[in-house]
This record gives C-alpha cells, structure tokens and sequence, in this order.
C-alpha cells in the first residue's frame, strides 16, 4: 500500500507539488499541509458547512472529498477571495452586516456566496437561503447573513454597471 | 475522522474502470460522489483495501434520450445536473426529487447511480426510479445486463450486483401523452433524509380513465417499495375520490416502516398515505398542462 502519492494541487490560483496519503481528505490537506485555516474543522460529516471550499466554482464539503480527487480542478478558499490584500465585497459585506458572530460558519458561507452570485448575480431571498441551506450557523445570524448576501449582491451589480 | 488505508485507482475510460474491477472487484468499492462512501469509510463501516475513483469516467456522465423516445441517464449524472436540467414537463418528478436531496454541496457532487446503487431506506432515486417503471444497466468484465429496478434493491443497502459489476445507466421508458408525474416527501429539516416520500406518475386517457399508474414509496421499508396494490386498484378506473382514499389505505397496509429518530411505524404509515395522495392529485393536475409546484413538505 502506497503510503504517499504525488499530486499536483491548484488551491487559489497555486500550484503546489504535494506528496499525501491517498486516503487524506481534502479539508486536512489544507489546514495541515498548506496552512489555509480558512476551511474549518467542525462536524466532520458533512452536516454543518464550514468546511465548504469551491471546486471548479462549486461548493463542496472538503471533508466528504479525498485530497487525490482534487487533482487538475480548482479549488478556492476563503482565503482565495481576498484581493491585493483586501477583503472580496462578499468578506466586507459578511462584516458590515453582522453576518459575524463568532466567525466558525463565515469562510464556507462567503465562498459559497460566491459560487451563488457568480451563477446568480441577483438572487431572491428564497434563493440565497436555498443556496445556503448547507451551513449551520449556530450564533443563529440568519437574518444578517442573508442580507449580508443582498448588500453583496447589490455592490457587485453597482461596480459591473461602474457607478 | 479519516478513512483506513486503501490503494486508491482513477479510471479515466469505461474499459479501465471494467479491468480494476475485474482485478479489484472482490476487495475494491466504487468511489463515484463519495457522499456516502466516504462517511462510512471515516466511520470504518466500510474499509475496502482498493477504492476505484470513476469520477473522469465520461461515458457515465450523459443524460440521452434513446431511440424508443426513452431517457438514459448515466450513472454518474450529480443531483445537481437533475435539478438545473429543463425536464418536460411529464417527468417534473425529477426536479421535484433532485432540488431537496442533501444540500447544495452534497448534490454538487452525489450522483444518481451512486445513490441507487447504496440502497438507502430513505433514498429519493429509488422511490422516483420505481414509479417510473426504470431498468438499470449494469456492466462487468463479463457482459453486460438489463434489469428491472424492482429487482436492483435486495435490502437495506444492498443490490443484487455482483462484486465486478458496476451500475452504469438508468433507463427510464417513454412516456404517454398525458402523462403526469410528482414526488412529495417529508422531511424533518433541509437536508434531511426523508421521514417518507411518495412518488406517482399517472396517465389518463381523454375520456378521464386512468390508463397506467406508477408508485413508488421510500423511507417506509428497507428498500425503497413499490405500491402494486394500490396502482392495481387505481389502473383502468375513472380515479374517483372514494377509489383513491381505498388506494391512500392500500399504500398504508403495503409499506414496512420501522420506528426510528424519524418517526414511529404508525406516523409513517399515515404520512406516506397523505404524501402518495397529495403527489397523485399534483400530478393528475400535471397531466392537464398546469403548472404546479412540489417538493418537501
């Protein structure tokens, strides 16, 4: 049995060069083997969400997804979303609103807003808890997350059209 | 939480995926969306020595009609290319049964023939795929065979599939003008299995009389079911009211359910005959050209 395999892993718009277990999940890979603690470690079982990352601009759940299946897609982070050292309208949003609580819930929901806005640029309320639907938040900011969400689809909208 | 050892395969051609079978078949497990493998894999419920990863094989990714007016959808069809597909409107069961499995993340990357194929009691495929009257083919190294989907589901996670066998497509029949589908389930949040669910496609002639009936039932046995009773009772009638309540007490009597988190047996029993009566009467509507809404409830 092959303790470690080679794997080419785009994360970001990085290449990284890896050898892992093939048995290693994709979450583990990231918190311990790159550093990027932007995916959380919670459930563990794909229930709560917090462990969502992108691939291929679709929100999975990096703990239900080995390492070695990444392999030649790309995969995004919450850390991924920052631009020249700021925060992505989606992260400022997810603040200026409350969105934040104690912050567990807040890298999976931004990144799959993300994924929602980039497929769906103006989103109803109903399908913003849909798209959402995957992550618990258990300080309960539904209501603020939400219009987090409303607030970034609107600045999004206003910087496309240049206002 | 992380799986035990395993020698890790990826397939990129049907042919491929057929010689790992061939060799690995007896010790190996399929690695399709990995929604549930990988859960019970962590769990150690499942430790197979050798995990084949079919995930590039493209020839299982088509949904195609057939040349008998028919549907074939691959077996690695994910439950979100069903819920963005624009079915018509006489198979609007699909979306119904594809927009509430799991959650977004999990239906980005469950499939179709990976959840038949895992025979979950509370399954949503299986109760949809039955009232469909669907066949399943299956490839080995040997041959390949076409089954009736009655016949895939032996128990509770469990197919009749052989180890070196691998579920390939789903083929669902043609269907009659003026034919209505619907599947309804109840859940006890987003994302949950179903506590039950109903499944129903009907036909009905012009002058009103139901010429073919389908029903399947799910989270009330340890297979998903089909209600032959009850679609016996309702085919070549005119599906009046008091015919279709005797049909809500046949789909109680039929159904196994066992008491668990979700419910008790006698909870169940009554659920599913309210959801197969509510899906029948939505897709009776169906049938006429309405539009109607459905889903969870």
């Amino acid at each position: 049995m092959k303790q470690r395999v080679p794997i080419s892993l785009t994360v970001n718009g990085e290449i990284h060069e890896l050898f892992i277990p093939p048995w290693q999940l994709l979450l583990d890979t990231l918190r311990d083997e790159l550093g990027l603690t932007g995916a959380k470690r919670c459930c563990i079982e794909g229930q709560c969400g917090a462990c969502t990352v992108l691939i291929d601009g679709k929100p999975i759940n990096s703990c239900l997804y080995l390492t070695i299946e990444a392999q030649n897609q790309e995969i995004v982070t919450a850390e991924g979303l920052v631009e020249d050292g700021k925060p992505h309208p989606i992260q400022k949003a997810f603040v200026e609103r409350g969105a934040v609580q104690c912050g567990f819930c807040t890298p999976g929901l931004v990144v799959a807003t993300k994924a929602l806005l980039d497929q769906n640029p103006n989103p109803t309320e109903d399908e913003i808890r849909i798209a959402l639907s995957g992550h618990l938040c258990r300080c309960g900011a539904y209501v603020q997350i939400t219009e987090a969400v409303m607030a970034a689809a609107r600045e999004t909208a206003q910087k496309e059209v240049g206002v | 939480m992380f799986p035990a050892r395993f020698n890790y395969y990826r397939a990129e051609s049907l042919p491929e995926v057929l010689d790992l079978l061939a060799r690995h078949g007896s010790e190996g497990k399929i690695l399709a969306g990995g929604q549930s493998v990988i859960p019970l894999m962590k769990l150690r419920l499942a430790s197979p020595a050798v995990l084949i990863d079919i995930n590039r094989v493209r020839e299982l990714q088509a949904i195609a009609g057939d040349e008998r007016g028919g549907l074939r959808i691959g077996a690695l069809t994910r439950h979100h290319h069903m819920e963005i597909k624009k079915w018509p409107r006489s198979l609007a069961l699909l979306m119904d049964a594809a927009r509430d499995i799991g959650d977004p993340q999990v239906r980005n990357l469950g499939t179709v023939g990976g959840a038949l194929a895992e025979v979950d009691p509370a399954g949503d495929w299986g109760p949809v795929m039955l009232s469909l009257g669907a066949r399943v083919r299956a490839v080995s190294p040997k041959g390949e065979r076409t089954l009736p989907i009655d016949e895939l589901f032996v128990d509770a996670f469990t197919t009749c599939l052989a180890e070196d066998e691998l579920l390939r497509e789903v083929e669902i029949p043609p269907l009659s003008d003026g034919t209505g589908t619907a599947y309804l389930k109840m859940e006890r949040k987003a994302g949950d299995f179903a506590i039950a669910s109903a499944a129903v496609r009907v036909n009905r002639s012009p002058d009103g009389r139901c010429q073919d009936v389908g029903i399947g039932l799910g989270g009330v046995g340890l297979v998903p079911l089909r209600a032959r009773g009850a679609e016996d009772l309702l085919r070549g009638s005119n599906l009046e009211e008091e015919l279709i309540r005797e049909a809500e007490e046949s789909v109680r009597k039929e159904c196994e359910p066992l008491a668990d988190i979700r419910g008790s047996v006698e909870f169940k029993r009554q659920v599913v005959g309210v959801l197969f009566r509510r899906a029948l009467k939505i897709a009776l509507r169906r049938a006429q050209g309405e539009e109607v809404e459905a889903g969870h409830v």
